[in-house]
């Protein structure tokens, strides 16, 4: 069940990320144009997902002691604002504005079967690799 | 109004889709965790493996309607240090778009709050220097 319900949860975001536009790198950058022609909609995108996450983790919250196919929730545990937190958003945000690409549209992209998309995603697993390395150490 | 409907509705799809996997499997829904993970031989990957399949099946199943994903304008030098970057920060940082954005802030998480406004800002930057003061378009 859990398989089923995390394939569905993945379908669901790949159609979200399709349907609110964030798959189209230069709708991304329109939006973080701020000072250009500035596409304001994406904004929209956090909005819509916030007004559903906010309120339904809270109930969630409050009425379940426990996921409905695990023994108990995983959520991370980190409390402080730390140098890598601040240091990895600060080279995250770099590459978005760069590509206009952040790993879940990278994925979404796959079936467009774009040259560009496999180099995003091979650079964007280098990177993860080097972190996490750095991370280990 | 249109132009703000689909970005809406996504969101919407995407904050349900975060909702669903967190009340049955208790994970976040934070992409570049996921890949991060994925990157390790391990057990307990299994509905990581399910998710990204979702996450390139959502657009394939949205075709049928119409929906299509973009062609990608960006240069190959952008790709590529976009990705790196993207990669790294988003591994080193804890988080992207997602996990931070939508799930983070949804929990009300101040360290995800900091990550999305310096993601945000230093994304900004990055597009109005490429653009505006590089002049790339």
């Amino acid at each position: 069940m859990n398989f089923l319900f995390a394939l569905l949860a993945g379908i669901g975001f790949g159609m979200g990320l399709t349907i609110s536009g964030m798959v189209d790198p230069q709708k991304v950058l329109g939006f973080l144009d701020v000072a250009g022609d500035w596409d304001a909609s994406l904004a929209f995108v956090m909005g819509g997902a916030l007004m559903v996450f906010i309120p339904g983790f809270q109930i969630v919250k409050k009425q379940l002691t426990s996921p409905l196919f695990e023994k108990s929730f995983f959520l991370p545990s980190a409390n402080s604002i730390d140098k890598p937190l601040v240091i990895g958003a600060v080279l995250f945000g770099i590459g978005w504005g760069l590509s206009g690409i952040c790993p879940g549209p990278a994925i979404a992209n796959i079936s467009g079967m774009e040259d560009k998309v496999f180099g995003f995603i091979l650079a964007m697993l280098i990177g993860m690799i080097v972190a996490r390395r750095i991370n280990a150490k | 109004m249109t132009q703000f409907f689909e970005p809406l509705a996504g969101g919407v799809i995407l904050g349900l889709s975060a909702l669903l996997l967190l009340i049955a499997s208790g994970r976040i829904a934070g992409i570049s965790g996921i890949l991060g993970n994925l990157l390790t031989i391990q057990p307990g990957n299994g509905w990581r493996w399910m998710f990204v399949l979702g996450l390139i099946l959502g657009p394939i199943i949205l075709s049928t309607t119409g929906f299509s994903l973009p062609a990608i304008e960006g240069s190959w030098a952008m790709m590529i240090a976009g990705g790196l970057l993207v990669g790294f920060g988003s591994a080193y940082g804890s988080g992207c778009t997602s996990g931070h954005g939508i799930c983070g802030i949804g929990r009300l998480s101040p360290r995800s709050i900091t990550s999305v406004m310096v993601f945000m800002i230093t994304a900004a930057i990055t597009v109005f220097i490429v653009r505006h003061v590089m002049g790339v378009a």
